[in-house]
């Protein structure tokens, strides 16, 4: 059986296929198993140094990433460095060429600039995997909710899916809205006008304008975070208002023709984009996209950090089992 | 200086209505006759131009040499050198220098560079406020008197309508224009036009509106000062249809926009490109399709490059980090040509009007025509060469084009300024 | 180069076979057998150790945990082979701590799936005693590990494969043994 290869990096979905995609998102099944286990740990990155190198400050995303190292056996070393090329000393050139020098194996980068994570790709032969660049792309993310979506409800094909806040400057939005075309979702997006991007219509999304209408239509809500910056860029006039307008509620909820999925990204404005209620009720999935993110980030470290072409030929042996 | 004869060319010169293959002598760095089989004078340099155009040298109205403060991207000389190349015996160089050309001294530096380099002309421009802060007006009296043809804050917007009026006032008085980036300040902030592709990309955009609104804001005062207004590098259909109306009012407003607007659209910034971040931003099709029409009609006066250099370690780097800005002198005659002549829109001598004869006109500046006594600055092209855009081979200091590899037609063979040979292809 | 299929085992044969090995099994046991886990090798493993359960309880009335093991993540030679292989479905349904397991395989050959097999249920906790069961053993090892019950041993060469077919995968039961003629 042959896996569609996935090439040295993951940047993003928008670049990905369907089959791609399903395949990642099947590898992450055993490494759901790999969690359970009183020892949680399989030797099969042993010996590969991978590091996190992270521009935005962000908790959950990296210890996710590293507890999906360190149960795959890699060495981690984590590099937190603020901000944009401009206001750091080491540019991101410079950064990628110590990298390669220091002859490490794949790198995980979060960084404010979209971009920068193929910038980094494009200059260092290690693996680069995409934990967020700028507004672009969140691929693991993605995945996970994906992988969330299929485990509650059967399959994405044919789901109706809303992704509700700030899309604007979401790339948890964007890299989802890729993830679930390809697979076959109906996408939708709810929030305010502006923060809603020009021209996403043309990505095959339908736009609602009132969160009411989305739950009408929605087998699966997605709520992103509403940042406080937002309000105070002037997007929107309060938070008070965004939970009045657009807040995921109980009551809201409860008016809903079916039983929504609930995911949330996270962390939670809890009373802003969603209620305590909602994100503790039983339509929500919240904590097992967490457990989801961990499989599906070895699955992604694993499909990576491939095998050699050129000594896979060198030891073919046959085509049948070797035992 | 010996007399120059090109003989045999086809001489198109839109200011005195002709296109015909004719010789054209240059005498004592002007231009003595144009005419057919003209006798060589005692010792003159005899140049057979058969088969090729002879015109008016171009006139840029809008580059940046970067001189003084950056010279690692460009230097007037390299930059004077870098305009011959591509045909340009005019260029106007931006005052958004470090320091800012906003004194007579700064002005005078230019000039005297300028003439050092021994290429193209180069007419300073000098910023409308001191430093380019928009505060307060620099003084222009000075600047003129100093060689400054324009004044402009370039690089940022005139953003005070008061002072923007002022400036057209106050300019009136030495007749000269005032040349305003058009950008309102408050939709700034973005890296690349405002539309789908910057929705996939994850960037943030400057939205057509952003210039729409100063173009309306510049014809308004135009109209209420009755001073002369130059908007610069004009992309969208929104400010394109702004201009024409204003133009129908006979207001004094005048135009340009440059070859990359008129070449590519917002999608050559896909994979996060630098070299196809500038701003004003590439546009979308409609707006390429809007400005290659009006260069046609005339409501935009010119093509003028926005030439701007950039040293490569500042575009090596995330998109929302490199600066704005592409070079240009070297690319925009065979992009004219191949872009807007081959297509139809524009015939050789409407180019030939829109990239010299009419820029000299607006500006006041000398040439831009081969009338008898008209400065000798002429350039002589083959407009069938076709050439592979090779960046390594410029003469700029500088890279960052995004038509590295483009295959483009037109190739500039030799230009003369002042009866004197400043640029021969080949060497 | 030629190819060239010989037919080791036939369905009935396979069968016989299996009735033996679950005795075998019941037998290596011994007075731990109540506890046993049976563990199958991805993939053929797996049936395998399906129908020697079942045997086991028809026969000699033991009802036995049976697992599945998938040792890809355990894999020495995970750089050489290339695009990576499929994870197949790893389950241990009990502690295994203080039982006696037996790893189930359909052919034994280097020895290196079940030194692989090992290492992974060592991170599963620590048995009693782990015996070895395989359908066929071909020799040919390079590490030193032995089988504690065999079905059958069958001479095969470096260039040749040993092809195990279980009905639920293939279609039918057979062991095959493959020439790479002409080499």
């Amino acid at each position: 059986m042959t896996s569609p290869a996935l090439g040295k990096d993951l940047l993003g979905l928008e670049s990905l296929t369907a089959e791609q995609i399903r395949f990642i998102l099947d590898t992450a099944e055993p490494f759901k198993e790999v969690s359970e286990r009183a020892i949680k740990k399989v030797p099969t990155l042993r010996g590969k140094t991978i590091v996190n190198l992270f521009f935005e400050a962000s908790t959950r995303t990296r210890i996710s990433f590293e507890f999906a190292e360190k149960r795959l056996s890699a060495d981690t070393v984590n590099v937190v460095a603020q901000g944009s090329s401009v206001e750091k000393g080491e540019n991101l050139v410079d950064t990628a060429r110590n990298l390669e020098a220091m002859r490490i194996d794949m790198v995980v980068i979060r960084h404010p600039s979209s971009g920068a994570a193929a910038f980094l790709a494009e200059r260092i032969r290690s693996n680069v995997v995409n934990a967020g660049d700028g507004k672009h792309e969140h691929p693991t993310q993605a995945l996970l909710d994906l992988l969330t979506i299929r485990d509650r409800v059967g399959r994405v094909e044919g789901v109706k899916v809303c992704i509700c806040g700030d899309i604007l400057n979401s790339r948890v939005a964007r890299s989802n809205i890729w993830g679930l075309l390809k697979l076959g979702a109906e996408v939708g997006v709810c929030g305010p006008r502006s923060l809603l991007p020009r021209g996403i219509e043309a990505l095959g999304v339908r736009v609602f304008r009132r969160i009411e209408e989305a739950i009408e239509w929605a087998d699966v809500l997605n709520v992103l975070r509403l940042q406080l910056e937002r309000m105070q860029a002037g997007f929107i006039p309060s938070l008070r208002e965004y939970y009045r307008v657009f807040g995921v509620t109980r009551e809201r909820l409860a008016r809903a023709p079916r039983d929504l999925v609930i995911l949330h990204p996270g962390p939670m404005n809890r009373g802003v984009e969603i209620d305590s209620q909602v994100a503790d009720g039983p339509h929500s999935v919240i904590l097992h996209q967490v457990t989801n993110g961990i499989a599906i980030r070895m699955a992604v470290l694993y499909l990576l950090a491939g095998g050699r072409p050129e000594l896979a030929e060198a030891a073919k042996r046959g085509g049948g089992a070797d035992a | 200086m010996r007399p120059v004869l090109l003989r045999g060319g086809r001489v198109i010169d839109p200011g005195q209505g002709h296109d015909a293959v004719a010789d054209v002598l240059l005498v004592g760095g002007a231009v003595e006759a144009v005419g057919s089989r003209i006798a060589p004078p005692d010792g003159a340099e005899v140049i057979d131009v058969s088969g090729r155009v002879v015109a008016p040298g171009l006139v840029d109205l809008h580059v940046h040499l970067r001189e003084p403060g950056r010279e690692d991207a460009e230097t007037v000389a390299s930059g004077a050198r870098a305009a011959a190349a591509g045909g340009f015996t005019s260029v106007c160089a931006m005052p958004n220098t470090d320091p800012v050309t906003d004194n007579q001294a700064a002005v005078g530096f230019i000039v005297k560079q300028g003439a050092a380099a021994a290429a193209a002309r180069v007419y300073p421009i000098g910023a409308v406020s001191l430093g380019q802060r928009g505060e307060r007006l620099a003084e222009f009296g000075e600047l003129v008197a100093a060689g400054a043809v324009a004044v402009s804050d370039d690089g940022r917007p005139v953003a005070s309508s008061h002072l923007m009026r002022t400036a057209l006032e106050y300019a009136a008085t030495f007749g000269i224009p005032v040349a305003d980036h058009c950008e309102d300040p408050a939709l700034a902030g973005g890296s690349m036009h405002e539309g789908v592709v910057a929705t996939r990309l994850g960037l943030k955009g400057i939205p057509a509106a952003a210039e729409e609104i100063m173009v309306a804001r510049d014809v308004l005062l135009a109209e209420l000062t009755g001073g002369h207004v130059h908007l610069c590098h004009l992309s969208t259909r929104g400010s394109i249809d702004l201009v024409r109306r204003a133009k129908e009012q006979q207001i004094n407003v005048t135009a340009e926009a440059t070859p990359h607007h008129f070449a590519v659209t917002h999608e050559a910034c896909a994979g996060y490109d630098t070299n196809a971040k500038m701003n004003p931003p590439l546009r979308e099709a409609e707006d390429v399709e809007a400005v290659r029409r009006a260069l046609a009609e005339g409501v935009l006066d010119a093509v003028a490059t926005d030439h701007a250099p950039h040293h490569y370690e500042a575009k090596e780097r995330e998109f929302d980090d490199a600066p704005f800005g592409v070079v240009g002198l070297e690319t925009a005659l065979g992009l004219g040509i191949t872009q807007l002549v081959v297509p139809g829109y524009l015939t050789l001598p409407g180019l030939i009007e829109r990239m010299s004869t009419t820029p000299a006109r607006i500006f006041h500046l000398p040439g831009g025509t081969l009338r008898r006594g008209a400065p000798a600055d002429v350039v002589v092209f083959d407009p069938g060469a076709r050439w592979t855009v090779e960046p390594v081979r410029f003469l700029s200091k500088s890279r960052n084009t995004p038509f590295g590899g483009w295959e483009l037609q037109g190739r500039v063979e030799r230009t003369i300024v002042g009866g004197r040979t400043v640029f021969r292809e080949g060497g | 180069m030629s190819v060239d299929r010989e037919s080791v085992l036939d369905a009935a044969a396979v069968r016989e076979l299996l009735d033996r090995l679950a005795g075998d099994i019941v037998r290596f046991a011994g007075d731990r057998a109540h506890g046993l886990v049976l563990v199958g090798i991805q993939r053929r493993g797996v049936e395998l150790a399906e129908r020697l359960a079942e045997r086991i309880a028809e026969r000699h009335g033991v009802e036995i945990h049976r697992g599945a093991l998938d040792i890809t993540l355990y894999r020495d030679d995970l750089e050489t082979v290339g695009p990576r292989p499929i994870v197949g479905e790893t389950h241990i349904p009990v502690d295994i701590a203080d039982r006696e397991v037996v790893i189930v395989d359909d052919v034994l050959y280097t020895g290196r799936t079940v030194r692989a097999a090992l290492n992974e249920l060592a991170d599963f906790g620590r048995p009693a005693r782990i015996g070895l069961c395989v359908l066929v053993d071909r020799g040919g090892r390079e590490l030193p590990i032995q089988p504690d019950i065999v079905g059958l041993q069958v001479e095969a060469g470096p260039g040749d494969r040993v092809d195990v077919l279980v009905a639920e995968r293939d279609g039918r039961d057979a062991v095959e043994l493959v020439h790479r003629g002409g080499a």
